[in-house]
């Protein structure tokens, strides 16, 4: 079937088109053609594949450890120590020895029996590491097949996987891969968020992709809209060449703009700042042009297979950032784990989303929030650190999170440490209860920020992962977009100011709303900053004004969408391509 | 032969990191050294084994050792485990 299209979430301002290769196969399967050689010749292939797979990682690890990535490498260590696990050699020889099966075959057999184990494991963090198993044993099988290093004609140029590791990414990226479609992910995965700073297009999400896959079919990746299409005819790929070049030729003009002001026509300045997560991303803020930090995540220091981070190590990390975007500020987010990304066992909930998360768990788990906030203190010694606090909804927690701080600030002040004595706190409004209450939260944060992608969710009820629903969220829903005006409305009226940390500040379209409830800061993924600001510079704050009072009479996210999508295109007709949607089929 | 058995203080359990500590420390001595809980036995040197073991906090289990070095392999374990934790506090 030609033009089969699936639809995900597309994470990235790009488009990649040419030869589809399964990255990680769905099942491993025999594929090899070659005739079965002698016991002897099998063992020896086997060990020159595993030499060349301990090699490549080792080469990997360094090349990460480069980049100043401190977590992956862990990661690597595990599949390194596989290589050289006596269970699995054991196994495999026997295999090969008694059995009398092929290299490939035992290693595949192997690999069959070991899943069984680890999806019985408990732990879900620990049957997790399976995909990290699953990876190398992958590498083998290819290095085994090929016989030598991967190269781009092997693997093709875009690259579909369940799941991809921020060291594949890296790896592929090497390679000359352009795109890269994963049914799991989303916008804030390590490998995500890697891909976007390396400048490879990335869909995510897209359900089904590894069935719908053979290695060598045509597939159009679309970072934008979050289209993947599957062997495009002559015609669809002709289109989509245009909208790509279009894209490449505005992202161009856009990079050579990146350090001008966000201003709009008639003298309404904004500031840009960064939604960052990882260490390689501290060098790329300057250079795409934002202002500071507007969302530090800290959930990967927590994640990754460290554990929980000392409060040194975490304090090195915060120190770092803040002096490099200094004189500008960064905003430091306090953990939000829980929803979606489980830290422990005893964390599994029946209803994740509704449960511990956020500021609902740090505040019961006193010693970790108390590391964090000691080295988040200590890292604002320059004055240029904000402290950000998820999962708010009621005040009772800022009160609470206020009293740890001054406490805190009394130690340090006995111990002799700098801190910025007047470091601002705000809150995340992500619970529908802060803006109703926002006028009595102005009372007890200096800022807020909107997490427009938890206040969707918990507006409308919706879990955007929930294929069967996703299609009821929209963060322009006009709903939310009520929520959002009346924090900003009540913020200022109380001399708070507000920012938009959520996936609508990258939203092209959305940009005349936010600015004409003039929100204070958009802070947003690294890559789409230029864009953003390029749009910003076209608009007009009155206009934009008169555009958010017409909206009010509208009733639906479609409707909203439709009047805003004809209101940029009469600006920027050049993006007739890059917004417009593939037709469904 | 020698037994002792160890508390799991971190947090986060054997989870990646610390088992690839273990894996690595148990590989530096000849001895055959195995972790054991709830009755289930793995090869400490098998990345696999120690990562199927999924032992948590609070979780205790057994270092069995068997050779030359055994002496110093299980005290050179206890260490990590119990005094340092896997460095994470």
């Amino acid at each position: 079937m030609k033009n089969k299209i699936i639809r995900g979430i597309g994470v990235s301002p790009s488009i990649a088109m040419g030869k589809a290769f399964l990255y990680t196969p769905k099942e491993i399967i025999l594929s090899s053609k070659r005739k079965k050689g002698k016991i002897e010749e099998e063992i020896k292939l086997f060990e020159k594949a595993r030499c060349l797979s301990l090699r490549q990682l080792r080469k990997l690890k360094l090349e990460l450890k480069k980049m100043k990535d401190v977590q992956t490498p862990r990661l690597i260590d595990v599949q390194l120590l596989f290589l050289q696990d006596p269970l699995f050699l054991n196994s495999v020889e026997k295999r090969m020895r008694n059995g009398k099966e092929s290299a490939e075959e035992a290693i595949i057999n192997f690999a069959k029996g070991l899943e069984k184990d680890f999806l019985n494991i408990p732990n879900s963090y620990i049957a997790e590491r399976y995909s990290d198993v699953k990876d190398v044993i992958s590498r083998l099988l290819r290095n085994l097949r090929e016989e030598e290093d991967a190269s781009l004609e092997e693997f093709g140029e875009i690259g579909v996987a369940e799941s991809f590791t921020a060291s594949s990414v890296l790896e592929l990226s090497k390679l000359g891969v352009k795109g890269i479609v994963s049914e799991g992910g989303g916008r804030t995965s390590h490998f995500v968020i890697l891909a976007e700073a390396l400048g490879v297009s990335t869909v995510v999400g897209a359900n089904g992709i590894t069935n719908e896959i053979e290695t060598g079919d045509e597939i159009i990746v679309d970072g934008i809209s979050g289209v993947v299409i599957i062997r495009p005819d002559e015609d669809t790929k002709r289109r989509f060449e245009r909208k790509r070049e279009e894209a490449i030729a505005i992202q161009k003009e856009f990079l050579e703009k990146k350090f001008l002001p966000a201003t709009t026509i008639d003298g309404f300045s904004i500031d840009i700042s960064a939604n960052i997560e990882l260490p390689v991303e501290i060098p790329l803020i300057k250079e795409y042009g934002a202002k500071g930090v507007g969302l530090l995540r800290t959930e990967y220091l927590f994640l990754t297979s460290k554990g929980i981070p000392s409060e040194e190590e975490q304090y090195n990390f915060y120190v770092k950032i803040a002096e490099s975007v200094f004189p500008d500020y960064v905003i430091m987010r306090t953990l939000d784990l829980g929803g979606d990304k489980v830290f422990k066992m005893k964390m599994q909930e029946e209803n994740p989303f509704l449960g511990w998360r956020g500021i609902r768990f740090t505040l019961s788990n006193e010693e970790i929030f108390r590391a964090q906030l000691r080295a988040m203190l200590r890292a604002s010694a320059k004055g240029n650190v904000r402290i950000l606090i998820p999962m708010v909804s009621q005040i009772e927690e800022i009160l609470r999170v206020r009293e740890l701080t001054e406490k805190i600030k009394k130690e340090l002040k006995e111990e002799g440490i700098l801190f910025d004595e007047n470091i601002e706190i705000g809150a995340m409004v992500e619970i529908p209860s802060v803006p109703l209450m926002a006028d009595f939260f102005s009372e007890v944060v200096d800022f807020f920020s909107l997490g427009t992608n938890d206040l969707t969710q918990y507006t409308l009820a919706v879990d955007r992962g929930n294929k069967k629903i996703s299609y009821l969220f929209d963060q322009l829903d006009p709903a939310v977009i009520t929520l959002m005006k009346m924090t900003v409305e009540k913020a200022h009226h109380n001399n708070k100011w507000v920012g938009v940390c959520g996936d609508v500040a990258s939203d092209l379209v959305a940009l005349p709303i936010l600015l004409g409830m003039e929100v204070d800061e958009l802070s947003l993924p690294l890559a789409f900053i230029p864009q953003v600001k390029e749009v910003i510079r076209g608009l007009s704050l009155k206009e934009c004004k008169e555009l958010l009072k017409n909206i009010e009479g509208k009733k639906s996210a479609r409707e909203v969408r439709e009047m805003l999508k004809e209101e940029i295109l009469r600006r920027f007709p050049s993006f007739k391509n890059i917004l417009v949607e593939v037709e469904n089929d | 032969m020698l037994e002792k058995e160890v508390k799991i203080l971190n947090s986060l359990g054997i989870h990646a990191r610390p088992a690839s500590m273990i894996v690595k420390l148990a590989s530096k001595f000849d001895s055959h050294i195995e972790l054991e809980k709830d009755n289930v036995r793995v090869n400490a040197k098998s990345i696999m084994g120690v990562l199927m073991l999924a032992s948590e906090e609070g979780d205790k289990i057994k270092i069995i050792a068997n050779g030359k070095d055994e002496e110093e392999a299980v005290k050179a374990l206890v260490e990590l485990i119990e005094k340092r934790k896997f460095d994470e506090e």
